[in-house]
C-alpha cells in the first residue's frame, strides 16, 4: 500500500474515532430524556407526538411489551412499503409513469426495508416513483434503523438496572432517536451531499443530446412489450442508432443521508453509491464512510456511559477496530494486487499517482482500489450494504472479506443498534467461555449471566448460520435456485452464499450477477431477511428483560475485569471462533476453491 | 397485545409525514435555492442546449475523441437510464474475453503505440455511467488522437495535464480526468 492510501485509511479512522466520545454522549443524553440544551427546542414537537398518538411518555415497558411494540410498527412498515409499489401507478410524484411493481418484488422489497437490508433486487431507476422512494423506502431507512437502535437501548438498560422490571418505553426511545439523532444529521449530511453534487429535485428525467452517436443492438420486444427470443433462446435484437442520453433525476440526496447513517444501504439508482449522481467524489464517498460508522460506533461509548463505565464500552470499540483493521488489510491487498489474467495480455496494473491499478473491473476512477476496498469493508463490516464497487467482480480473496464479516453477524461497528447487541451477545458467550475455563459462574457489568441469559444469547448466534446454510443448500439444490447463476464454477455457488448471508444478516449487499428477481429468490430472501432480523431481536429484548430484573453483584477479586487488553482478546477470539466454526467449509467452497483454481492456473 | 396498536397508528403516520414529506421537501428547497447547478445534476450547456452532465459519462468510441472507461449498461453503453457493473467474476472466462477484446482494439486503433494499457482502460466500471478516467489513460491515447486529428502530440499533452483533477484536497480519492470536458475542449480547439 502507498503512503497516500495508508493516510487516507488513517484519515478515516482518526476522525471517526474522534466523533465517538461526542456522539456516544448525545446519543446517551437523548435516551436518558435529558436533551442537550442545544437540542431543548424540538421538545415541544416530541410532546405535540406524544400527546397526537396517546404516548405516556413516563409509562415503561416489561421486554414482552416492548417487542409487541416493536412488532407492531414493524408490520406497519411492510404494508405501507408493500402498498405504495403495488399502487404507485395511481399516486403522485410518479413523472416516469412506473408501473406498479410485483407482488413478490413488492414483498421482498416491503420485508428488506423494514429488516434494514435493502436488498435490491430491483432497479430504482426503472421501476421506483419518486413518491415509493421517499415515502416508502426512505421513511424505513430511518424507522428500522431506529428500531436496530431502540433495541440496543433495551439491552444497554438491561445492564445497567437492577431489580427492574422495565426496559423503556418503544415509542420514545423510538421517537428520540428519529426527532433527535437521525433526522438532525440526515439533514446536515443531506445537504453536504448536494455540495459535492448529489442531485436533488423532483423533474422528470432530463434528456440530453450526446456529443457522439452511439450504435448499439436494441432488443426487438413484441406487442406485449416481452423481449422476443429466436428459436435457440437468443434474444432477438435490431440494429439502432442514438445521440441522446436519459439522465435519471429525483430526491437522491436526502435519501442517501439516511441510507449511510442509518446503515441501510439501499440506493436510489441500481449502481448504488457507485453512481455519480448518488456519490459524486472523494469527499462525498469519505463522508458516507464516516456516516455508517458514526452511529454503531458512538453507541460503544453510550453504552459505557450508560452502565456507568466507560472502559466497557471502549473495550468493545477496541475489539471492533481491532477485527476491522484485519479485515480491511485483506481486501485492500489482493484488490491492489490485481487479476493476474490481464498482466498476460499487457495491462498495467501497477499503483501510482498517474493510476488506481489493481483489480478496477467493477470500480470506479475517483475512488480505485483504497476507497473501494475501503468502503467494501466498511459497509459489510456494519450491515450497510450499500456499495461503491461491485463486490461481484473482487478478487475471490477479496470478496471473501465481505462475505466472511457479515457471516460473523456484522458486529464489527455493525448495523445502527444491532451492531452493539450483536456483539454484547457475544461478549455474554466470551464470559460464559471464560468462566467454563476457571470455573466460577459467569458475569458481566455486574450481572450473572445464567441459565436464560445463555439460552438467548446462544438462540442469535446458532439462528443465523442455520438460516444462511439451509436457504443456501435448497438454492443449489432446486433449478429455480441454480438459474439465477451469473458466473460458472466456484464463484456461482460464491453468488449463492453471499446473497443468504447478506439477506439473513440484513446486510443487502450482493455478489449482484445474481439474477435475483424472480419469485424463487425474492420470496426465499425475503424469509430469509425477515427471520434474521425479528428472530434476532426477540431474544435479545428477552435477555434484556431478564437482565434488568436481576441484582448487581458487587465485583471482587475474582471477577474477571472485561475491560482489559486479555478480555478484548477474548472476545476477538469468540466472534472469529463461532463465525470459523459454522462458515469455514462454505467459505472453502467458494472464494477459497475460486483462489487456489486462478493462481493454479497463473 | 392490542393496545398499542393506537400509538403504533398514530405515530407511523405522523412520523411517517415528518419524514417521508417534510424532511425531503426541506433538503430540496434549500438545495434548489443555495446549490441549484448541483442539485439539477451539474448539466454541461453547449450552445445553450445541455449536452451532459459532468458527472455522467458518455460513450466515445470515434479515435480523434479520448475513450472512457468500458460501460456495461444495456442496451447501449452509458445508459444513464440503467446504471450498472458486469458482475462478472475475476476468473469468469468471458471477463479475459472482453479484456482482451479491448486491448486489441485499443490497439488496432493506434498501431505504433508501445506503452502498457492502463488497466481502468480496458475494465467496466461499477456505475457504467463513470466520467473519468485515470491520468495514465488519458496519456496513453494521446498519440491516437493527435493523429486522427493532425494535431502535434506536445499540445494535446498540455491539453491533458491541464485538465488532471488532483486528489480532494490533496489527499482523498485518486487523481483523474473527467472525459466528457476534456473531448468538449478538445472541439473547441479547433
Amino acid at each position: 500500500m502507498t503512503a497516500n492510501g495508508m493516510l487516507q485509511i488513517g484519515f478515516y479512522l482518526v476522525t471517526l474515532l474522534l466523533l465517538v466520545k461526542p456522539m456516544g454522549w448525545y446519543m446517551a443524553r437523548i435516551y436518558e430524556g435529558n436533551a442537550p440544551p442545544f437540542m431543548r427546542w424540538l421538545s415541544p414537537l416530541e410532546n405535540l407526538l406524544y400527546r397526537l398518538c396517546g404516548i405516556k411518555s413516563e409509562e415503561e415497558m416489561n421486554w414482552g411489551r416492548y417487542a409487541i411494540a416493536m412488532l407492531w410498527f414493524s408490520l406497519l412498515g411492510v404494508a405501507a412499503v408493500y402498498a405504495l409499489q403495488r399502487l404507485q401507478g395511481m399516486l403522485p410524484l410518479n413523472p416516469q409513469q412506473f408501473g406498479a411493481v410485483s407482488p413478490d418484488s413488492s414483498f421482498n422489497t416491503a420485508i428488506s426495508f423494514m429488516t434494514n437490508t435493502n436488498w435490491q433486487g430491483y432497479s430504482g431507476e426503472s421501476t421506483m416513483s419518486y413518491l415509493t422512494q421517499m415515502m416508502g423506502l426512505a421513511v424505513q431507512n430511518f424507522f428500522s434503523a431506529a428500531a436496530g437502535m431502540v433495541v440496543a437501548v433495551a439491552l444497554i438498560r438491561g445492564f445497567a438496572r437492577h431489580t427492574a422490571h422495565a426496559i423503556g418505553n418503544f415509542w420514545v426511545d423510538m421517537t428520540r432517536s428519529i426527532l433527535y439523532i437521525l433526522l438532525p444529521l440526515s439533514v446536515v449530511i443531506a445537504l453536504l451531499f448536494v455540495g459535492q453534487g448529489a442531485i436533488q429535485n423532483f423533474s422528470p428525467y432530463r434528456t440530453v443530446s450526446t456529443v457522439e452517436a452511439i450504435s448499439y443492438d436494441n432488443p426487438k420486444v413484441d406487442s406485449q412489450g416481452n423481449p422476443m427470443k429466436d428459436a435457440q433462446g437468443n434474444p432477438v435484437t435490431e440494429k439502432a442508432t442514438t445521440k441522446e442520453q436519459t439522465l435519471p433525476m429525483g430526491p437522491v440526496a436526502s435519501q442517501e443521508a439516511i441510507k449511510q447513517l442509518g446503515t441501510n444501504g439501499g440506493g436510489f439508482f441500481n449502481a448504488n453509491s457507485a453512481h455519480p449522481f448518488e456519490n459524486p467524489t472523494p469527499f462525498a464517498n469519505y463522508l458516507q464512510m464516516l456516516a455508517i460508522f458514526l452511529i454503531p460506533g458512538g453507541l460503544c461509548y453510550t453504552f459505557g456511559m450508560m452502565v456507568g463505565d466507560r472502559r466497557q464500552g471502549w473495550a468493545i470499540l477496541a475489539a471492533m477496530t481491532l477485527i476491522f483493521a484485519g479485515f480491511l488489510s485483506a481486501a485492500e491487498h489482493y484488490e491492489l494486487a490485481g487479476n493476474p489474467a490481464y498482466t498476460a495480455l499487457g495491462v498495467d496494473q501497477a499503483h501510482s499517482d498517474m493510476q488506481s491499478g489493481g483489480n478496477m473491473e467493477g470500480k470506479e476512477t475517483r475512488f480505485g482500489i483504497v476507497n473501494s476496498a475501503l468502503f467494501a469493508t466498511i459497509t459489510t463490516a456494519a450491515s450497510c450494504g450499500a456499495v461503491n464497487s461491485m463486490h461481484d467482480s473482487f478478487m475471490p480473496l477479496g470478496g471473501l472479506v465481505p462475505m466472511a464479516q457479515i457471516q460473523l453477524g456484522e458486529v464489527i461497528y455493525g448495523g445502527v443498534g444491532s451492531g452493539l447487541y450483536g456483539m454484547l451477545i457475544y461478549a455474554v458467550i466470551a464470559v460464559f467461555i471464560a468462566g467454563l475455563m476457571i470455573g466460577r459462574t459467569p458475569e458481566y457489568i455486574g450481572k450473572k449471566i445464567e441459565s436464560f441469559d445463555i439460552k438467548m444469547a446462544s438462540l442469535t448466534i446458532l439462528i443465523p448460520p442455520i438460516l444462511i446454510l439451509g436457504f443456501t443448500a435448497v438454492a443449489v439444490l432446486v433449478d429455480a435456485g441454480k438459474a439465477g447463476v451469473a458466473n460458472p464454477g466456484a464463484h456461482g455457488f460464491s453468488e449463492i452464499l453471499y446473497a443468504f448471508s447478506s439477506a439473513v444478516g440484513n446486510n443487502g449487499s450482493a455478489f449482484a450477477g445474481l439474477s435475483a428477481n424472480t419469485p424463487f429468490y425474492n420470496i426465499a430472501l425475503g424469509l430469509a431477511m425477515f427471520f434474521g432480523r425479528i428472530w434476532l431481536m426477540i431474544p435479545v429484548l428477552a435477555l434484556a428483560g431478564s437482565l434488568a430484573a436481576k441484582k448487581r453483584i458487587p465485583s471482587s477479586v475474582g471477577t474477571m475485569a472485561t475491560h482489559t487488553p486479555l478480555f478484548v482478546g477474548l472476545l476477538i477470539g469468540t466472534v472469529i471462533l463461532v463465525g470459523a466454526l459454522n462458515f469455514v467449509p462454505a467459505i472453502a467452497l467458494g472464494p477459497v476453491v475460486e483462489h487456489l483454481t486462478m493462481t493454479g492456473a497463473h | 397485545m392490542f393496545k398499542e396498536i393506537r400509538p403504533a397508528l398514530s405515530s407511523f403516520a405522523i412520523l411517517t409525514l415528518i419524514t417521508g414529506i417534510v424532511y425531503p421537501l426541506a433538503v430540496t428547497g434549500i438545495s434548489q435555492a443555495l446549490m441549484p447547478d448541483q442539485a439539477n445534476g451539474s448539466l454541461v450547456v453547449k450552445d445553450g442546449k445541455p449536452t451532459g452532465s459532468t458527472l455522467i459519462g458518455q460513450n466515445f468510441s470515434d479515435p480523434k475523441y479520448f475513450w472512457g472507461r468500458p460501460s456495461a449498461t444495456s442496451p447501449m453503453p452509458y445508459n444513464g437510464a440503467s446504471s450498472g457493473g458486469s458482475n462478472l467474476g475475476p476468473t469468469n472466462p468471458a471477463l479475459i474475453d472482453a479484456v482482451k477484446a479491448r486491448v486489441q482494439a485499443l490497439k488496432e486503433a493506434d498501431p505504433g503505440n508501445g506503452r502498457p494499457i492502463p488497466v481502468d482502460l480496458v475494465t467496466a466500471s461499477a456505475s457504467g455511467l463513470d466520467p473519468e478516467i485515470s491520468p495514465a489513460a488519458a496519456l496513453y491515447q494521446i498519440s491516437r488522437v493527435a493523429k486522427a486529428r493532425g494535431i502535434e502530440p506536445a499540445k494535446l499533452q498540455r491539453l491533458v495535464e491541464e485538465r488532471i483533477l488532483g486528489r480532494q484536497f490533496g489527499f482523498l480519492g485518486e487523481p483523474r480526468v473527467n472525459v466528457l470536458e476534456l473531448n468538449l475542449a478538445l472541439d473547441s480547439m479547433h
